[in-house]
């Protein structure tokens, strides 16, 4: 029998449940519902608020805190920049989840967390109250990881880490390099947000300047000396965009780099470059929502593999980017997976539905050329030190382009899989 | 009466020995049945023939696009029935030929098959099951079969679609619950028993894709029940 330790401490709750162990344990102390806060709406949060609607079937209220009213997915958003993908088709709003799921859907800052009180403050300055928390807000910059830059000079050297105004910042900007032009990327350290991101991003840019203006160069910073899928990455670039893309790796000095946004410069172990465009992705961490409640320990936040717990507040999940879990990478694939988990186990603490074992899954495919689609992928399982990873697989190198036209086709349809998983 | 009608048979096959079958001319049906290895994951051919994830192909030849009772065809697919569209050689033709450009939104995923020849060669072999009502054999082990044996106690398992639904949350981040089939195919409405071979063949690495192999790889055969029990519920 799993006996919740707040029903014996919340006042009201502890007489009633003293007689009802074997029933269905509904514990909102003293305000009707059970009420469930998600802070973030992306793939990790906008897929916990519609399970956790959907499964509990009017059971639990579900508030769901995110500030853009129009959602544009970082996946895919490399292939918007190459012309693979309209802007609009990225964009996704909150309204099914409103109408069709329930969800209090609040377009808001969340500014502050009370863990004692159990209460989110927002920009606009309303107070919501939860029994249970999901925090999936993605991730910031690390302040100073790149000199020379901070988030102040994202309109001179854009970062497009969070998709929308910056990835169109960053197209035009791609676009409009003058004839043999330099475009320089600063590749982040790990961890990151989507591992095969900068890579794929490469490519795609690449792959604009291959037919608009192929006398261009590409340099990439890498404080990495590898990176994911590196051998499908550099095959296809030297099958597609031979001799235009210059990998700098952290055994060359790749880490050790500072940029000037004024004069539009990039200095790489002592050399210093004259850039037309420069793409600057900084170290990351958590969502600061995340250190404002006090459940970081370094950069992130660590999680219960079972049930995507902070280790802190076992009334907090953390989804995503922020958590640190083990060894599933920071992609929106994985937040989705890692949400339905939380998502189980939210209900289960509330309403006494079933628990199930956890299982994750992640897959990444990665667009090198057009109609040359890669993937990577693993199954993993919740252990109680971490999520731990139990089987996996990778595109090969050499593969027919037939397969490779597969793989990609299988990625516009996991685009429209997973964004309906996400929005209904 | 008996008599007569035996003998009224007997006249039927004498004409089709003598006579050059139209099949024949199309294609040639022998090379058209290895290629029918790939259809028969999900479609079924000959006596006894039923509805599996894709409609029983006997007759195809002469039958109204999205017809067949009991089938649960896209909205397209069944429009052009509406419409007046009859199967025939070169409507089969171009939709084998790729299904998605003839019906945008069919729940058949195959990408298409690109040669002429081979596309003449599958349907002289499926014509066999169409003109000649004669030809379809008393019991057609390769015709009809699937493409993965599976142990019929493991068929025999009752899933429970609860625990399914549950599973299917691992699906559902890449099969759309619309059932459309873009890259990646619709699955719902599957007969579970078809469901449970397929899920087997990935488990069992007899299908090739490497995702599917990794996720069926790791369900239990409950699980796979419960999945198929789940998915054969679910409406398009």
């Amino acid at each position: 029998m799993k006996i919740n330790r707040r029903l014996f401490m919340g006042g009201a709750a502890a007489g009633a449940a003293a007689t009802t162990l074997t029933a269905p344990v509904v514990h909102a102390a003293g305000h009707g519902k059970p009420k469930v806060v998600v802070i973030g709406g992306g793939a990790g949060g906008a897929t916990a608020a519609r399970y956790i609607a959907k499964d509990s079937k009017g059971e639990i209220e579900v508030t769901l805190v995110e500030p853009s009213r129009s959602y544009y997915t970082c996946f895919f958003s490399n292939l918007y920049m190459a012309g693979f993908r309209e802007l609009g088709s990225i964009a996704h709003s909150y309204g099914k989840l409103a109408s069709e799921y329930g969800i209090n859907v609040v377009h808001d800052w969340a500014i502050g967390i009370d863990r004692e009180a159990r209460t989110v403050s927002l920009a606009g300055g309303a107070t919501l109250n939860y029994d249970r928390l999901v925090l999936s807000p993605g991730i910031d910059f690390v302040d100073g990881a790149v000199e020379g830059w901070d988030v102040t000079h994202q309109n001179a050297m854009p970062h497009a880490y969070k998709a929308g105004s910056q990835s169109e910042l960053l197209k035009a900007q791609v676009e409009a390099m003058p004839e043999g032009g330099t475009f320089a990327m600063v590749a982040p350290p790990n961890p990151f947000r989507c591992p095969p991101g900068p890579y794929e991003r490469i490519s795609m840019i690449a792959n604009i300047l291959s037919k608009k203006n192929p006398t261009a160069k590409i340099i990439i910073a890498d404080p990495k000396e590898k990176f994911s899928k590196m051998a499908l990455f550099q095959d296809g670039w030297s099958r597609h965009y031979d001799g235009m893309i210059d990998w700098i790796g952290g055994d060359f000095g790749g880490g050790n780099v500072s940029v000037n946004p004024h004069d539009m410069t990039v200095t790489i172990d002592g050399e210093e470059t004259k850039v037309d465009v420069c793409n600057v992705i900084p170290a990351m961490k958590a969502g600061k929502i995340c250190d404002m409640a006090g459940i970081t320990e370094g950069n992130w936040a660590p999680v219960n593999p079972h049930t995507m717990q902070s280790r802190v507040d076992e009334n907090i999940h953390v989804l995503g980017d922020a958590s640190q879990q083990g060894d599933m990478p920071k992609s929106g694939f994985a937040a989705n997976s890692q949400a339905k988990v939380a998502a189980m186990a939210v209900r289960s603490a509330l309403t006494g539905s079933k628990l199930f074992p956890a299982k994750f899954t992640n897959t990444c495919w990665s667009l090198i050329d057009d109609n040359d689609g890669v993937k990577v992928g693993a199954s993993y399982e919740a252990t109680d030190e971490k999520i731990a990873k139990v089987d996996g697989f990778i595109s090969a190198v050499g593969e027919d382009a037939e397969l490779r036209q597969a793989t990609y086709e299988e990625s516009v349809g996991w685009y429209a899989g997973i964004t309906s998983d996400m929005f209904g | 009466m008996n008599w007569f009608r035996n003998a009224a048979i007997g006249l039927t096959v004498a004409i089709c020995a003598s006579t050059p079958s139209f099949s024949n001319e199309i294609g040639n049906a022998s090379d058209g049945e290895k290629i029918w290895s790939e259809c028969k994951s999900c479609h079924a051919l000959g006596e006894g023939a039923k509805n599996r994830v894709g409609p029983h192909l006997n007759g195809i030849f002469g039958r109204r696009a999205g017809s067949e009772e009991g089938f649960k065809y896209s909205n397209g697919l069944a429009r052009m029935g509406k419409d007046g569209l009859i199967w025939e050689f070169d409507l089969l033709d171009r939709y084998i030929e790729n299904p998605k450009a003839f019906a945008s939104d069919t729940r058949m995923s195959y990408r298409g098959l690109k040669d002429e020849q081979k596309r003449a060669d599958l349907l002289a072999f499926l014509r066999r099951y169409s003109d000649n009502p004669g030809d379809i054999p008393e019991a057609a082990p390769t015709a009809a079969g699937t493409d993965h044996d599976v142990d019929p106690a493991i068929l025999a398992i009752q899933g429970d679609p609860e625990y399914g639904e549950y599973l299917s949350s691992e699906c559902t981040s890449c099969h759309q619950m619309t059932g459309d089939n873009d890259g990646i195919p619709g699955i719902i409405g599957w007969p579970a028993e078809d469901f449970v071979i397929a899920m087997h063949a990935y488990k069992d690495k007899f299908r090739p894709h490497p995702v599917m192999q990794m996720m069926a790889g790791r369900l239990s055969n409950d699980e796979i029940a419960a999945l198929a029990a789940y998915f054969e519920e679910v409406e398009p």
